[in-house]
């Protein structure tokens, strides 16, 4: 069984590096990646589950690190927006000018890279499906869906 | 940002983790389990829940199955939604889960956290009631089954410090005809106005409710009721049953749901006696 | 044409690598150890007096500084038009979510948990829930001190009411306006507050340096408004005043507003001038900074059978919230464009902004044009139902063209505004619209279509100014500082573009200042109101010119011609009837050096500005005046799948086009008005602050406040006229709010054909549609 009291150190296996730090229970896997561990590329912007700019891979797959607590991440693999490197996903949306102010743009892209990874041959409805959790104040969402089938149609 | 401070246990067995809850509470101190924990951080970082420690039940195997035995199809509770629309062995269940929030979300809310969570809609529950589901609950006296309204009716009914560790499905529903309508204020993405799935068994039709009364609920009517030329009847005769008050909130007047419901049940209806 | 390097190209986000790497720091992104936090305690009641306030036990909490209430800037009220707005309450609090202490604390989480510990004693008052329950003759006063608050000269509060401002048009001859008019029709139109929902949320870092200067990081719109109104509330030079802004993650006008720096300057103080941070939540970033206004307007058309408008008598009632704030400001620049794009002779309009106990507003992309556009184009819907006439033929015949007057009476000409005739000529090809306005598709499903049209100026002050400063490295590149801010409107790339076509070299060569430092970068007014290619780009051409202009100096020396001779292209300066004697830019932009090591010249550095011309202000009595260089132009519509028997509907198309000058880059002018048009059908279907009987905001936050996502997303058609304005750079009108304006209009306009009804409320949800008798 693991348990965690108090404020205790904890190993977190981020992008590939296994990290120490210091986290309370109930400091988000959110707060500890941005404040204890400078990974800022993952965003926060509602904290409460409903906009997914803060979206990270745990194990591959996609959650809110706002409403995981660091602790629960102990044990797994974690990939924030700095683990892709050069990735097609982030060289698509570059290309199809999917960016605007960017904040959406590294939760957007990190569930894209997911979902094209898991599903190389996504339909149109699964990438609606996927994409539907994020939510991008700027753009009319086009630009976005056009990177991602570019990657699946590559 | 959660001000106040927990203890975080994860468990690897049923076992350990009813022994830590009981060692916890034995200290005056209150334990809560933790599954998806999307409500329980939402709700926590707003004060609107308080505890001492979370126990974290994803590790323990039992909660995270999906299997079929024999005529059963057993779903652990800390079965994410996502999983359960993938697996796709249960159509109703799936299509049930994929309405709930949105992809993301769904990779981290439980069956068990939908349905035993403060939330007033826990649609994943419809499918459970309709199909006269059991569950496995385990507690201090070790494990149990039960019939699913023993643990959810109007609310959570588990006592202190019991576990749900599955759902237990017949599987001579899993492939009956069945129909699954949510309708929402607008958006795709939202908690339900109404949502509505139904079962049809033999000459009953089973149809739950989500949002239309502060919690889900179940009813039955005879299929042979159902007169397509004249809806209205069955369908005030529905209406007079519902268990509580119409919900009146920000995503719908009364009056609005009330309509809204009215649609949905002559759709169903056409879908059902289409089938005649 | 000539044919052009950089501007109208396809050209990459001077932005995007870093944006999609995850590597820009946006202004919460860099902290240390160092700061101080700061959690704002925010008022739970609409209008209560403040009995006490107890922060006894959050004094003394660990890791607790300060706790910081009102009476710390007893007697500083700010404001735009009028300073109303103290930056804590006082006192009294006047909308729910209204900063009242702030805790500041060693960590975030021991500020949180300081304020979980201030302990405040409300008396609850009675709430003004809309403008017209304000305007009620009885109705109480939000601000007794109205008549002792400093206003500014332009701004006409009344004293005794709940008007901040009221702004009069007053054109020709209503008497003869209704004489001449064989048609009347009216209409009212409902429009709650909303909010801008930009994706970060507002931040502010702040400190006093020991010598007295003040640094400040903020997440904003408008750095070098932020340096004037801290200098002007608390009395400091502006000299010693630095901000700094990073990329900004959405605005959307929202970002214009002065109010956390205020607060975090404050805390800073308190704490002996140590460097603080403060972060709003979502909550707090919707309901305690300012949202957008909401809007009650009646709107009287009269015209002749024929269809020619004669007369127009509005009243718009802006919904301020609590403080009169750019809500006062707005009230101004919705009266100076009132009728929409129509020529119309006679026009009396009284446009009024009135306090509520809402949240107080801000400008929102569009300046208060989307909301009384809707107000319009519904009655324009009206009178061509009245008239029984084609919609797009009553607008054709109405529209505004060069020669024209607008309400303030300012003369149209063929520059200063666009082709709006070609732009609804356009849209109606683009939507099909002679396919028909409503279609039956099966037994519960119709198709139909709604447009509308749009005018947008400016509405900057008439002094209004900025400027750019060219300087070289040593290999050549172009550095340019401005003080624009990337907002993700794609202004750093627009300007890389300007620079590069001007100095005819390859927009590689070209590095934009990202972050904006406000003692070093030149003074731009603020990054608002589409106007920041017009105004940063018409100086980022001087300052190309001037350094041009150097360079030839030099050159003319060095390959001994006349600087008349010369011509600066890729990198080069060539005489231009010899063009195989050059010299590389390299060899003059650090000074020239001869075999000898003498040297002529010195560093290149080119200084551009601008400063609008020929605007004045608004005459108090008729509105007469100049209120903007020019009028971008556009024609909207939609079309929508509607559900007869649930009231539900399914946007399938949106279509603008848009007269918007020379476009400097297509593929960022479509994204930004796509994102534009996104965010108006989301406004105009779904998003609306929603207040109980008590004024209190029952959706301040995203899982009840809805903003449009993927799934609902319509297909997008933009097509651009392109009219050049000749005092824009390289022809370029502004752009970057208009996408959104004639939005919620076209929708509207839509299901009120579609469901039969007179609709006139927003949003546009099924069970409004189904309400609606
Ligand atoms: C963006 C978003 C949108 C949503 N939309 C919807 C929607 O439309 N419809 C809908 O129905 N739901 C919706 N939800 C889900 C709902 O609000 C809850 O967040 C969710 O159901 C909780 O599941 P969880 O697994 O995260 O539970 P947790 O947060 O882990 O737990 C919830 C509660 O259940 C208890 N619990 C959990 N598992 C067990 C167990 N095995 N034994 C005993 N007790 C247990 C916990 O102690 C806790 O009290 C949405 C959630 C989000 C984040
Ligand atoms: S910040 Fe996590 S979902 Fe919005
Ligand atoms: S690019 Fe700004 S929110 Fe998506």
């Amino acid at each position: 069984m693991i348990e965690f009291h108090d404020k205790s150190i904890i190993e977190l296996y981020v992008n590939g590096d296994l990290k120490t730090v210091a986290a309370r229970p109930a400091d988000t896997l959110l707060f500890i990646l941005r404040e204890s561990l400078g990974l800022t590329g993952t965003k926060n912007s509602c904290g409460n589950g409903d906009c997914n700019s803060c979206t990270v891979l745990l194990d591959g797959w996609p959650v809110k690190s706002c409403l995981m607590l660091a602790v629960e991440a102990v044990g797994h693999e974690i990939t924030t927006i700095e683990g892709l490197q050069d990735v097609p996903m982030q060289k698509a949306f570059v290309e199809k000018s999917a960016i605007q102010c960017g904040y959406c743009t590294p939760g957007m892209i990190i569930n894209s890279h997911a979902l094209t990874t898991i599903y190389p041959d996504a339909s149109d409805e699964i990438i609606e499906e996927w994409l539907e959790s994020n939510i991008c104040r700027c753009t009319g969402y086009k630009e976005i869906c056009e990177a991602v089938k570019s990657v699946i149609n590559m | 940002m959660i001000t106040f401070d927990f203890d975080y246990y994860r468990p690897d067995t049923i076992e350990e983790a009813i022994n830590v809850y009981k060692k916890i509470t034995g200290q005056e101190k209150k334990a809560i389990y933790y599954a998806g924990g999307t409500e329980i951080v939402s709700m926590s970082r707003v004060n609107q829940l308080s505890f001492d420690s979370v126990i974290d039940i994803k590790a323990i195997p039992e909660c995270n199955v999906i299997e079929t035995k024999d005529d059963k199809l057993i779903i652990g509770s800390a079965v994410c939604l996502t999983r359960i629309c993938d697996f796709g062995g249960y159509p109703l269940l799936g299509a049930v889960c994929r309405r709930i929030a949105e992809h993301t979300a769904r990779d981290m809310i439980t069956l068990g956290g939908n349905i035993l969570g403060k939330i007033q809609y826990k649609e994943a529950i419809l499918p459970l009631l309709l199909t006269d589901s059991k569950v496995t609950v385990a507690g201090t006296a070790g494990k149990s089954e039960k019939p699913i309204d023993r643990i959810f009716n109007e609310k959570p009914l588990l006592n202190a410090g019991e576990l749900l560790v599955n759902i237990i499905i017949d599987k001579k529903y899993i492939n009956n005809p069945y129909s699954h309508s949510k309708k929402t204020k607008q958006e795709k993405i939202d908690y339900p106005l109404v949502t509505i799935a139904s079962v049809k068994n033999d000459d009953e039709i089973r149809i739950g409710f989500s949002g239309l009364c502060v919690y889900p609920f179940r009813l039955d009517i005879i299929f042979g009721n159902i007169d397509n030329t004249n809806p209205e009847s069955e369908i005030n005769n529905i209406l007079n049953r519902v268990p509580a008050p119409i919900v009146n909130d920000i995503l719908g007047s009364a009056e609005y749901r009330e309509f809204v419901t009215r649609n949905l049940l002559i759709d169903l209806f056409n879908y059902y006696g289409g089938m005649n | 044409m000539e044919s052009r390097l950089a501007i109208g190209k396809n050209v990459i986000r001077v932005d995007a690598h870093d944006k999609a790497a995850g590597r820009t720091k946006y202004n919460s992104d860099v902290t240390d150890p160092s700061l101080l936090h700061c959690k704002m305690i925010v008022s739970q009641y609409a209008h209560a007096n403040i009995k006490s306030i107890d922060t006894s036990e959050a004094m003394t909490a660990p890791g607790v500084q300060r706790v910081i209430t009102g009476e710390i800037a007893q007697g500083i009220l700010t404001g735009t038009f009028v300073e109303d707005r103290p930056p804590l309450a006082i006192g009294k609090v006047r909308y729910h979510g209204e900063p009242i202490a702030v805790v500041i604390a060693n960590t975030e989480l021991e500020a949180k948990r300081g304020a979980e510990l201030v302990k405040i004693e409300y008396e609850p008052l009675p709430v003004l829930n809309s403008p017209s329950d304000s305007m009620k003759p009885n109705a109480f006063l939000v601000h007794e001190n109205l008549a002792n608050y400093r206003k500014m000269k332009e701004c006409t509060p009344q004293p005794g009411t709940n008007i901040a401002n009221n702004v009069r048009i007053r054109k020709g001859d209503m008497i003869k306006g209704w004489e001449e008019s064989e048609v009347i029709v009216e209409e009212y139109l409902y429009l709650p507050q909303a909010d801008h929902i930009a994706l970060e949320t507002r931040s502010v870092k702040a400190e006093i340096k020991p010598d007295g200067n003040i640094i400040i990081h903020s997440s904003t719109q408008g750095p070098y408004i932020i340096r004037k109104k801290l200098s002007r509330h608390f009395n400091i030079d502006t000299g010693k005043i630095t901000v700094h802004t990073p990329m900004v993650g959405g605005a959307f006008g929202g970002k214009a507003a002065v109010q956390l720096e205020m607060i975090a300057y404050l805390a800073s103080k308190a704490v002996g001038g140590r460097e603080v941070i403060l972060i709003n939540t979502r909550e707090e970033d919707m309901i305690s900074s300012p949202c957008r206004i909401g809007l009650e307007a009646s709107v009287k058309l009269g015209a002749t059978k024929d269809g020619k408008i004669k007369a127009a008598q509005i009243t718009y009632l802006v919904d301020c919230g609590a403080y009169s704030d750019m809500g006062a400001v707005m009230t101004k620049s919705i009266a100076s464009d009132c009728t929409g794009p129509y020529n119309i002779e006679n026009v009396y309009c009284d446009s009024l902004c009135v306090y509520t106990n809402h949240p107080y507003v801000t400008s929102f992309r569009g300046f208060g044009h989307s909301e009384y556009t809707a107000a319009i184009e519904r009655t324009i819907d009206k009178l061509a139902k009245a008239l029984n006439m084609d919609k797009i033929q009553l607008r054709l015949k109405n529209i505004a063209i060069p020669g024209d007057t607008t309400p303030t009476c300012s003369t149209l000409t063929k520059s200063n505004i666009g082709d709006l005739k070609k732009c609804l000529e356009t849209l109606k090809v683009k939507l099909k619209w002679e396919e028909g306005e409503k279609v039956d598709i099966n037994k519960d499903t119709v198709k139909c279509k709604g447009i509308s049209c749009f005018w947008k100026t400016s509405s900057t002050p008439p002094n209004a100014a900025s400027g750019a400063i060219i300087t070289f490295s040593p290999d050549g590149f172009a550095h340019l500082s401005i003080g624009a801010v990337e907002l993700g409107q794609g202004t750093k790339t627009a300007m890389a573009q300007i620079l590069a076509e001007r100095l005819k070299v390859d927009i590689k060569r070209v590095k934009v200042s990202m972050e904006i430092n406000t003692s070093d970068n030149p003074e731009h007014w603020k990054t608002v109101a589409s106007s920041t290619t017009y105004m940063v780009g018409n100086a980022v051409i001087e300052a190309a010119d001037d350094v041009i202009c150097q360079i030839k100096d030099i050159s003319a020396i060095v390959l001994r011609c006349s600087p008349k001779d010369l011509e600066v292209s890729g990198g080069k300066v060539f005489l231009i009837d010899n063009p195989e004697k050059w010299i590389d830019i390299t060899e003059v932009v650090h000074g020239y050096k001869y075999p000898n090591g003498n040297s002529i010249g010195g560093q290149i550095i080119g200084r551009g500005s601008f400063i609008m011309k020929h605007l004045s202000g608004m005459d108090e009595n008729t509105g007469r005046g100049n209120p903007g260089p020019l009028w971008t132009v556009g024609a909207q519509g939609v079309e929508v799948l509607f559900n007869k028997k649930e009231y539900s509907y399914k946007i399938i198309n949106a279509v603008s086009v848009i007269d918007a000058g020379t476009i400097i880059n297509p593929i960022v002018a479509s994204g930004v008005t796509m994102g534009g048009m996104s965010m108006g059908l989301s406004l105009a279907s779904r998003e609306a602050f929603i207040y109980d009987n008590n004024g209190i905001i029952l959706n301040p936050n995203l899982r009840s406040y809805k903003p449009i996502r993927v799934d609902e997303e319509p297909e997008y058609i933009i097509e651009f006229i392109e009219t050049p304005e000749v005092d824009g750079p390289f022809g370029a009108r502004g752009l970057g709010e208009h996408g959104l304006v004639g939005m919620p209009a076209a929708l509207i306009n839509c299901l009120s054909t579609a469901a039969e009804k007179d609709l006139n409320r927003f949003p546009l949800t099924p069970e409004l549609i189904w309400k609606t008798k």
